[in-house]
């Protein structure tokens, strides 16, 4: 792999998300946990930018971590016991099982689709100089009838009765 | 500017070919941001000062202009306390993360038709994700103090910041959707005949307003009622410390106009800016320090607002009207060229004075809508008073006593 910005970014970004995602499972400190979270989320944001999809990523920031990561905070700083005395269980053993098992599975499938030297595992150029058309069709798809009006709509109907349910359920009376 | 990475055509940022631009590029935005920060401080001290009726900073330079360098320097010199139960890693990340959050809004603030930090094609949703990250920063703050004011402070501003951002990010759209792009350099190239502020008069106000309290000042600064949680969530730091947090909330207060004026002023548009572009950066700044005024203005003619009001006027009250506006935009934008049918390119100011022109009426009789719901409101309440005191629930607050002569 050629050493270059892109190579240096991707570096970062990946460090991110593997040593948040392990932070996450290992803190024993819950806000910690959280945080570390949110290191993932951003990795993850990064790699959405390198794979040239600047509005995946900004709305994974805007979504998982402006709202979802806060909110998980927010509850966090409600809660009597913020340190977990013993992160790991028994049932660790399964667990490290089922990562292995999944690995190798991800392995299996880049493997087939034709391993590191397959185009789309090449580097994406950092932030490239396209004009808006990606996000104009993600638009224009979302409102096509013959593509996905249909399933937009029943998520946006999904999330309205989840939002009346839980304000619902959240009333006193 | 010879050192800004000048493009050949506008809206471009500096070249992703070339490392060292990117470099030179954030470094620049950075040091604008801070540079101005220095002014700013001075600028807004003297302003509340006029308007305290007092004389504010005089004694360091010629008005006291280079009052806020010997504050750095005090800052810079300053012991920083830290408590002792504190959690280490939130505590020092929290201040960190708040001013990070701020100046990495400038990034895609247009500064003139060349210089901009980066022209992302989703500059106006990167503003909000990145502004939802400030948050972080205040939660750590107010967690990693380990001070329970500092922890109610804290939950106050994300109750606050999460709320206020469903406007802020609804009226938005708006401009968004008038210059059919995300892109901050593209909205603000597409206001070249007529401002956005003529067009979407309801939407820039609730931005301004859902703005303000995002940035959590008066009216709505609540984060620090000082009778109530003292300093909110920086009430454990000092020295440079709380100077991070300071310097986060003023650098925002000053984002805030800068986004306004690109969003709906034109940005660095004005008399000769495409032709000369320095030109540009004159106008922008021009344009920001006028808005930076008017919102100190607001911040210190207005008083504190109480929580439960402050809520319910934003979900009550900014978030339907923000909803109504992006819907009648949607509907006019789509209906016009339909009836009307305009030719491409771009409009001069005569040819998009029609179109102006019916946004306008269409806001102008929306705020009229507004104005009579709200005499409803306020007429029922009233009576809902009347009756519960007529029927002995509720007793008229005595009156005042008189003064007592000396």
């Amino acid at each position: 792999m050629p050493i270059n910005l892109e190579t240096i970014a991707f570096t970062l970004f990946a460090a991110m998300c593997v040593g948040g995602g392990l932070g996450v499972a290992v803190l024993r400190n819950l806000f910690h946990a959280a945080l570390s979270l949110l290191l993932a989320l951003f990795g993850a944001a990064g790699l959405f930018v390198l794979l040239s999809a600047p509005f995946l990523a900004m709305v994974q920031i805007l979504v998982y971590m402006g709202a979802i990561a806060i909110l998980i905070l927010f509850v966090i700083m409600l809660t009597q016991q913020v340190i977990v005395p013993e992160p790991y269980n028994r049932q660790w053993v399964l667990g490290a099982l089922a990562a292995l098992v999944a690995l190798g599975a991800l392995f299996m499938v880049i493997a087939q689709l034709g391993g590191g030297d397959a185009p789309y595992l090449q580097p994406q150029p950092l932030a490239p100089e396209v004009s808006d058309s990606g996000i104009a069709a993600l638009g224009s798809d979302l409102v096509d009838p013959g593509r996905y009006l249909v399933p937009f709509e029943v998520a946006g109907l999904l999330l309205t009765v989840a939002l009346v349910g839980a304000i619902s359920i959240a009333r006193e009376d | 500017m010879p050192n800004l990475p000048v493009a050949a055509e506008i809206g471009s940022g500096p070249n992703p070919d070339e490392p060292l631009s990117i470099i030179v590029a954030a470094v620049l935005i950075l040091l604008i941001a801070m540079g101005t920060l220095i002014f700013n401080i001075w600028f807004e001290r003297k302003q509340v000062a006029r308007v305290q009726d007092r004389l504010g900073p005089n004694r360091v330079g010629p008005w006291g202009i280079f009052q806020t360098i010997a504050d750095v320097l005090k800052l810079l010199t300053k012991e920083i306390i830290i408590p002792s139960q504190i959690d280490r890693l939130t505590y020092w990340l929290a201040p960190v993360l708040a001013v990070g959050a701020v100046i990495m809004i400038w990034a895609v603030v247009p500064l003139s038709p060349v210089a901009i930090g980066s022209d992302l094609n989703v500059g106006a949703l990167y503003f909000i994700s990145i502004s939802s990250l400030g948050a972080v920063g205040v939660l750590a703050a107010g967690w990693g103090s380990n001070n329970k004011y500092a922890l109610l402070g804290g939950l106050r501003v994300i109750a606050q910041m999460v709320s206020y951002e469903v406007p802020l990010m609804l009226s938005l759209l708006v401009p968004v959707m008038l210059a059919g792009s995300l892109s901050m350099q593209d909205i603000v190239d597409a206001q070249g005949a007529m401002w956005y502020f003529i067009l979407a008069p309801v939407a820039c106000l609730i931005f301004t307003t859902a703005g303000q309290a995002e940035v959590a000042r008066a009216p709505f600064d609540l984060i620090e009622g000082e009778s109530e949680i003292v300093a909110g969530h920086h009430i454990e730091y000092s020295g440079l410390a709380f100077a991070m947090f300071y310097l986060a909330e003023w650098l925002h207060s000053f984002t805030l106009s800068a986004l306004c004026v690109t969003l709906f002023f034109g940005g660095w548009q004005g008399p000769f800016a495409v032709e000369v572009p320095a030109l540009g950066l004159l106008w922008f700044f021009l344009k920001t320090y006028a808005g930076y005024f008017i919102l100190n203005w607001l911040r210190y003619t207005v008083p504190r607002v109480r929580i439960d009001h402050m809520m319910s006027f934003n979900w009550k009250f900014l978030t339907p009207i923000a909803l109504v506006v992006l819907v009648m935009t949607a509907t006019l934008e789509k209906l016009w060229p339909a009836l009307f049918p305009v030719d491409p390119g771009r409009p001069g100011f005569i040819q998009s004075l029609p179109r102006a022109g019916i946004l306008f009426l269409a806001n102008l009789v929306l705020v009229g809508v507004v104005i009579m719901i709200l005499r409803q409101v306020a007429r029922r309440e009233r009576q809902r008073v009347e009756d519960l005191v007529d029927e002995g629930q509720y007793s008229a607050p005595a009156p005042m006593p008189e003064p007592v002569e000396v």
